[in-house]
């Protein structure tokens, strides 16, 4: 029979034994993940972040958003009924880090693009119990004041470009251009940025003239969250697993 | 060779400077000038350090060493008001929960930013203190040996308050990378990874100049929780900075694979920090203060390589139902499940340890302590492998019930098998003949399970309702309740935590105010407990 004095007699060999029983389970668990070619699905439409979307992205981050809020609906009646079609693994594919979040002391998020206005947004975020009296969440009245700080945007994309998201030259090259076209809809750059990022929208998202607020990040990042993935042609059946 | 000491603190001053010179945002200013300070204070002490006559007196009859206690006094006292510090802010956030006026809306008071505060707080500020205070004191009184090295513990426990300090600011700063537990940036976490792998050196080292020829067993645990934690957090963290004197950076994983790296890092700071360190000092100071041999060495032995195998596998179950594929749910499951019994193993060791003992928990508050912890680390094991049943985590998951689970095992188990070690080392550190009041170690102890119960079944009760409620439908089949509707419902039991929450911080005062008598040397005038009244006073 094994003795285990010899382990109680000899650190390294305890610190070795010690790391190959926890190594087992995170080697078994999470390494498929990377090249079993079901654990993401094939969807249509999913696309980088535009550089307006991943600052606001950053900033969602910043304000701990994902303390109070998922992004990820679970395929329960309720859940679909509620916030709509299930997350899929593909929907986050792009994320660094993933927001599917733990707690819901607030509602999901992960599908709320589109659902309410931009106006409705800049509303809430303000003083969030102006609209929803039961809320307990904190009001942001200070994003609306703080210009958004981009002059760094380009190495945000190549960061992201680093860890394997597909942003081409054109679109780091482009990064300030596309940013400072989101949010006027009149800009002559907006058609291209459209083109490079295809769906995004372009709007005064905070409704104030003038350069780019955070929350003007942020409602556009608010607003596309779970809107890309075209679900008219996604097939459930091709990607059970 | 003395002076080689200087380089290193010579170079992060310069490390400091860079970061404040070329910083691209507020936060890694504060940080480079935080990283500046503590560098220069790092010198001045070096260099009082090395005016200082060594102290080589004292040596236990028969030795010829002094056990190194001075950095265990100071990691007793950081303990202490990191508790007080991550208590209080526990108590701001749950308020702020109940009466969002409380948030101010101001960027550094909001929520948001404050509960990372209160979890570090917590866990790694607290508990980390803790972990590396009772490990120093373990590892060599069951070494009989000093501590390895002059410099390198004081690094590991300055170094290691340096990282509090920097992952506190940044996050009301806003400087985070919202991964739960493990938010501070990239260079906080290189920081991190320095004076964690130096932390591991110096166990490793004081367990190779043992002068008995076993490693104790509450070694075995230390050292599992201490390589392990190094594995996960390398491999969570690992990102790629914006630029070198930024603080933000993007982490290297993306979506589902990021969701699990996280969660198996997430489970395991639970399994490894929170439940196998902690069961180090479990497995020291209950044996000391019941003065009785532990139960099973054989059960110890199993408990301890089953409870570290299985607990790794332990990640997917926080995300059931989730994008995740499901046989990686099904495998989380099925190991949360059986994780159930090395963990009551551990309780079972524990407890049984006071076999012909069990009277002491009459007279011996600083035991009712220890024990009381046990039993609640064997509640929240049980609990932990039902909400790890996909079906029951369809409801938990996402509501109250996780923070209750949570906190029946951080409050009722790292809190008061913490403060059990605390009460057991405070007099013994400072060579006091007690503590300064037993009574009041009594008043602590009670206080803090009236919090515990009453916080617990408040976050039981809410979240139970919370999730039935977000799947109730009506007669005609529409979904009952507005999710608003199910805020409004929480707000009683989110008064109640606040109450919960409250006892359990007054708790944590009275003890910092009896440690800080004690170590001032007074002794209070009391009854013995468990002696009928009229008995004659104890001095």
């Amino acid at each position: 029979m094994f003795d285990h004095s010899k382990l109680e007699k000899n650190s390294i060999l305890m610190v070795v034994c010690i790391l190959i029983v926890v190594s087992i389970g995170g080697l078994v668990e999470i390494t498929p993940l990377f090249y079993l070619k079901s654990t993401i699905e094939k969807v249509d439409g999913m696309r980088p972040y535009t550089p307006l979307e991943l600052l606001g992205r950053n900033i969602y981050i910043r304000e701990g958003c994902y303390n109070c809020h998922s992004q990820m609906i679970r395929p329960f009646r309720d859940e679909l009924e509620r916030y709509g079609h299930y997350s899929l693994a593909a929907e986050s594919m792009y994320d660094h880090p993933f927001q599917w979040g733990s707690k819901r002391t607030g509602p999901d998020l992960a599908r709320v693009g589109g659902k309410y206005s931009d106006d409705w947004h800049k509303k809430h975020l303000h003083d969030p119990r102006s609209l929803v009296p039961e809320s307990v969440m904190p009001g942001y009245p200070f994003l609306a004041k703080t210009p958004l700080r981009y002059n760094d945007i380009k190495n945000h994309l190549a960061a992201n470009r680093t860890v394997g998201v597909p942003y081409s030259d054109e679109m780091i090259n482009n990064a300030v251009a596309d940013l400072e076209a989101q949010v006027d809809p009149d800009s002559d750059n907006v058609d291209a940025m459209i083109a490079r990022y295809p769906g995004a929208k372009a709007r005064n998202f905070d409704g104030a003239p003038g350069p780019a607020s955070e929350l003007d990040a942020l409602i556009s990042y608010l607003q596309v969250l779970g809107t890309m993935v075209d679900f008219s042609v996604y097939n459930a059946k091709e990607n059970l697993r | 060779m003395g002076f080689l000491i200087y380089l290193p603190i010579g170079l992060a001053a310069l490390t400091g400077l860079f970061l404040m010179a070329n910083a691209a945002d507020t936060g890694i200013f504060v940080h480079g000038a935080i990283f500046f300070f503590a560098s220069v204070l790092a010198a001045f002490f070096v260099i009082k350090k090395s005016f200082d006559q060594p102290a080589r007196s004292g040596a236990l009859p028969g030795e010829d060493f002094v056990y190194s206690d001075a950095v265990i006094r100071a990691g007793l006292i950081a303990s202490t008001f990191w508790g007080v510090v991550g208590f209080l802010v526990g108590v701001v956030i749950a308020s702020q929960l109940a009466f969002p006026v409380l948030n101010f809306d101001l960027p550094w008071t909001n929520f948001g930013r404050l509960r990372p505060l209160h979890t570090s707080a917590v866990i790694f500020a607290f508990g980390g203190n803790v972990l590396i205070m009772t490990s120093f004191y373990v590892v060599q009184r069951t070494c009989r040996t000093r501590l390895a090295g002059d410099y390198a513990p004081w690094f590991v426990f300055w170094g290691y308050q340096l990282f509090i300090v920097l992952a506190a600011t940044g996050y009301l700063l806003g400087v985070t990378q919202s991964k739960e537990y493990a938010e501070p940036e990239w260079y906080v976490d290189l920081w991190l990874a320095l004076v964690w792998i130096t932390y591991l050196l110096v166990f490793l080292a004081t367990l190779w100049k043992r002068k008995e020829p076993h490693i104790y067993v509450a070694n075995w645990f230390y050292l599992a929780f201490i390589v392990t934690i190094a594995m996960l957090h390398i491999v969570n963290n690992l990102a790629v900075p914006v630029s070198f004197a930024g603080s933000k950076s993007y982490i290297y994983w993306s979506g589902v694979q990021d969701a699990l790296i996280q969660w198996w890092y997430g489970h395991n700071a639970v399994g490894f920090f929170l439940t196998a360190g902690f069961l180090g000092i479990m497995y020291y100071f209950i044996p000391k203060q019941a003065n009785r041999p532990v139960y099973s060495y054989r059960l110890s032995i199993i408990h301890f390589w089953s409870l570290i195998f299985l607990y790794i596998w332990a990640g997917p179950h926080h995300l059931h139902y989730t994008a995740l594929p499901d046989w990686a749910q099904t495998l989380g499951m099925t190991f949360s499940l059986m994780l159930w019994m090395p963990s009551w193993g551990g309780m079972i060791n524990g407890l049984m340890t006071l076999s012909g003992a069990w009277d002491k928990l009459r007279t011996d508050p600083v035991l009712r302590m220890l024990v009381i912890s046990v039993a609640f680390y064997g509640m929240s094991t049980f609990e932990g492998p039902l909400m790890a049943i996909k079906t029951v985590n369809a409801l938990s998951h996402y509501t109250d019930w996780t923070i209750g689970h949570v906190h029946s095992g951080a409050l009722g188990w790292v809190g008061m098998v913490s403060f059990g070690a605390i009460y057991f080392l405070a007099p013994k550190l400072w060579a006091r003949q007690r503590l300064y009041s037993l009574a009041m170690v009594s008043w602590h102890f009670w206080l803090a399970t009236a919090g515990i119960v009453l916080y617990a079944s408040a976050m039981w009760a809410s979240g139970i309702m919370q999730g039935l409620m977000w799947r109730a439908y009506d007669s005609l089949g529409f979904l009952e309740y507005s999710f608003a509707e199910t805020v409004a419902a929480m707000h009683p039991f989110y008064a109640i935590r606040v109450l919960g929450g409250v006892l359990y911080l007054t708790g944590g005062l009275i003890m910092a105010y009896n440690v800080y008598r004690t170590v001032k040397g007074d002794l209070r005038e009391e009854r013995a407990i468990g002696v009928p009244v009229g008995a004659p006073a104890r001095a």
